[in-house]
């Protein structure tokens, strides 16, 4: 029988939600228990302390990570200083080597990784499988390619490595932040010693089974869990030559001040506010996926994130209906099953974040929207939300919220755009939507941003340098330039 | 009409890309399937044809798997116009639609008069469906208007024939060309706007067909008036049939997925859905022995 066009729709509504996908997980073996990565080997921590690592989705334990204290931080430091002796002196197209091996090892075991990237913080798997864990091995392929031809990169200059680099790294992209920061660390002779996010300390515990695998020297990569006492155990410690960061602002500037007069080389990547320019002429259906992927993008928790949209007044009209009509087909949920678009929210503390900032949006008159989204019962949840009418002056306008949360403000001409996005405190990316292309170098000219996206956002590289302009931080992360941060080219 | 919106390659890619990835398994799988096959313009367009060849194909398309009723029928049969009444005859007493390729079909390279009476006499001979296709050399020349005074021409002589209006993408060069045609057919009068004649390569691709729906909408946010898509050429595989249902799911939403407004026109791609809808009801893959060749 024929099929009404109208019960051929309503079957549509009734049955093309799409049935469960979920990646498997039997493949994953995750410990009850993990110890330090010291000297090559799995150890126990002297400090006797363990803390729990959950699944944000549901907010099962996952396992218990240690807690490293004062002398399992000194031993990693002594163990990193130890291998820096013969890791320096190592001939470079060997070291180049254990990066290759360490790359393909990634690839190798990609869909393990990506299965621990997201229970343990919550991220879609599609997300973790297509671009985290792809791009952390790419990290190490560019890098490996580095290590012999230094010179070149620096010509005229002897670059030389610094010693041990303490590297605290943040929660929302653990392993390609571990890439990030390890990657040109050890392909420019140094040793390291890294500290993961205490929500999420797995991934750089299956990355410590990839170094073993790989038969890295002992020593060379050091990896202590813990929370912020172990960190700053780490950057303090006298033997650290270089600390790394990526985290928060406020984080940042204490560690700023921590080393002042040190003679620690220090590199900093904070957090952003960044505007999402979008012009009258622009592709509208290309722009309003790059407003998605800036903001929705890994729940938000991005510090490069399009969270603040910049709307020529004259289109905001159209592009607001096609944005919320969008909004309403991001499907939120188990972060393990494939079609999800929206996971979890890291952690509960975040999530409290993230709600303090969205009640003082509404409190200061700024207007809510939510597409109709079912949360999960359990686990840290956060629907997508838009926020329209608001001034620069709001808090939702200035400070970084780090969750799936967009403050839309509205400009009528290129110069008032350039006013706008750069009346922040934050300078860490921005992006510019226009079919004009003399219009993006005008406006990437004028951007106080260390990235100016065009026609796209959120695209990352490793051949590209990354970091910010004023409290975003400073140092390039990524390129020749991430190089320059682990070299002493004087 | 250089005042249509703009369209980003890349950006249009990258969407079609990611929607092709979505995990479509069991039941949402098989009630796509099943959709595929209701939207289906089971088609031949081969110098070729003869009756006995069209008449397999509609007992075909009414009865998809012999013996088995929880398979519906297709659409529609599509033919060149000189088989209409071949297909006319054998689809009498079902629900399947006729549908006539017309306008000096592929190029498109031929007088109005011609095209127009072509277009008369294929509605005469018992199509309800016109597939025209656009003068694709007028449109790269620059003349819209004589683009759009054809379209309007051959809906006229179409009567309550429903039109479907090719735009031929893979001759169009752009997305920003394929966006601009889509909007001057639905202007026109397009019932449909359809991509490719299957004469030409590339025919149907994912991109290309996101840009044609999201000119669709753009065109009924405007107007109020909804235009059907049609996918063609190229599209063999379920797993192909599958990804089309999810782009139309995901860009214009529940009320597309119907006959009325979502067509798939492929001459080859019916058994291997049919196998698959085995495969899911079953567990096992059927030897090709068990789906009639026709």
């Amino acid at each position: 029988m024929a099929i009404t066009k109208k019960q051929s729709a309503e079957l549509a509504k009734q049955v093309f939600e799409y049935a469960p996908a979920p990646e498997a997980i039997d493949h994953v073996h995750i410990a009850s228990t993990y110890g330090l990565f010291i000297g090559g080997k799995m150890v126990e921590p002297h400090s006797k302390m363990r803390f729990p690592t959950i699944n944000p989705a549901t907010e099962k334990k996952l396992a218990e990570v240690s807690e490293a204290d004062a002398v399992d931080v000194d031993r990693a430091v002594k163990s990193a200083s130890r291998a820096f002796e013969s890791w320096s002196h190592l001939a470079p197209s060997k070291r180049a080597r254990y990066l290759f091996r360490i790359s393909r090892l990634i690839q190798e075991r990609a869909r393990e990784l990506a299965v621990v990237e997201t229970m343990d913080g919550g991220k879609p798997i599609k997300e973790s499988r297509d671009v985290d864990i792809p791009l952390a091995a790419a990290h190490f392929f560019y890098y490996a390619g580095w290590a012999d031809k230094l010179e070149w990169a620096f010509p005229n200059r002897k670059p030389r490595p610094l010693g041990v680099a303490g590297q605290v790294i943040p929660w929302n992209f653990p392993l390609l932040m571990l890439a990030w920061k390890i990657a040109p660390a050890l392909a420019s002779g140094n040793t390291v010693v890294l500290k993961p996010a205490e929500t999420t300390p797995l991934s750089a515990m299956v990355f410590a089974e990839i170094c073993m695998q790989a038969e890295l020297p002992p020593g060379v990569v050091n990896i202590v869990t813990g929370a912020g006492k172990t960190g700053s155990l780490l950057v303090e410690h006298p033997g650290v030559k270089k600390v790394a960061f990526t985290g928060s602002t406020e984080v940042g500037k204490v560690i700023q001040r921590t080393l002042a007069g040190s003679g620690k080389k220090l590199t900093l990547e904070l957090g952003g506010k960044a505007a999402n320019i979008v012009f009258e002429d622009a592709p509208l259906d290309q722009a309003v996926e790059g407003i998605v992927n800036g903001i929705y993008f890994n729940q938000g928790h991005v510090c490069c994130a399009g969270s603040r949209l910049l709307v020529q007044e004259s289109i905001a009209e159209p592009l607001m209906e096609k944005l919320k009509r969008r909004l309403s087909t991001l499907r939120l949920g188990d972060p393990l099953d494939k079609n999800t678009d929206i996971g979890a929210i890291n952690s509960r503390a975040q999530l409290e974040k993230i709600q303090g900032l969205v009640e003082s949006g509404i409190e200061e008159g700024a207007e809510l929207y939510q597409p109709e989204c079912r949360l999960p019962e359990r686990g840290f949840w956060f629907p997508p939300t838009l926020f329209t009418n608001v001034s620069q002056s709001y808090r939702i306008a200035r400070e970084e919220i780090f969750g799936p949360v967009l403050s839309v403000l509205t400009f009528r001409t290129p110069a008032e755009a350039v006013e706008k996005a750069n009346n922040t405190p934050y300078g860490l990316s921005a992006g510019v939507w226009t079919d004009k292309g003399s219009r993006i170098l005008w406006m990437a000219e004028r951007l106080r941003a260390g990235v100016v996206w065009a026609n796209t956002f959120n695209r990352f590289d490793p051949t590209s340098p990354f970091g910010g302009y004023k409290e975003s931080g400073f140092g390039r992360e990524g390129g020749i330039h991430g190089l320059a941060a682990y070299l002493d080219l004087n | 009409m250089r005042g249509v919106r703009s369209v980003d390659e890349v950006g249009a890619d990258e969407r079609a890309a990611s929607l092709a990835k979505r995990s479509i398994k069991k039941t949402s799988k098989l009630w796509a399937l099943d959709l595929a096959v209701r939207c289906m313009d089971l088609t031949t367009l081969e110098g070729s044809d003869t009756p006995g060849k069209v008449a397999a194909l509609c007992a075909k398309g009414m009865r998809p798997k012999p013996g088995d009723p929880t398979i519906p029928s297709v659409a529609a049969i599509c033919v060149y116009p000189a088989r209409v009444a071949d297909a006319v005859e054998h689809l009498r007493g079902s629900h399947v639609h006729v549908a006539s390729v017309a306008t000096a079909f592929p190029s498109g390279q031929s007088f109005l008069s011609i095209k127009v009476a072509e277009t008369e006499d294929a509605v005469r001979a018992g199509a309800d469906e016109i597939d025209m296709v656009i003068d694709r050399g007028a449109f790269l020349s620059g003349d819209y208007q004589r683009v759009y005074d054809e379209i309007v021409a051959v809906k006229e002589a179409c009567g309550k024939a429903h039109l479907k209006v090719i735009l031929e993408t893979g001759e169009l060069g752009t997305y920003d060309a394929v966006r601009r045609a889509s909007i001057l057919a639905m202007a026109a009068g397009a019932d449909f706007i359809k991509t490719s004649t299957g004469k030409v390569q590339p025919a149907a691709t994912l991109p290309v067909s996101l840009v044609m729906m999201e000119a669709i909408r753009d065109f009924v946010r405007e107007t109020g008036r909804p235009v059907g898509f049609k996918a063609a050429g190229g599209i063999r595989t379920s797993k192909q049939a599958i990804a089309y249902c999810v782009l139309i799911y995901e860009t214009l939403g529940s009320d597309w997925m119907t006959p009325e407004r979502f067509r798939l026109g492929a001459s080859t791609l019916l058994n291997d859905v049919l196998m698959q809808i085995d495969k899911e009801r079953t567990g096992v893959y059927q030897s090709g022995d068990y789906f009639t060749i026709d």
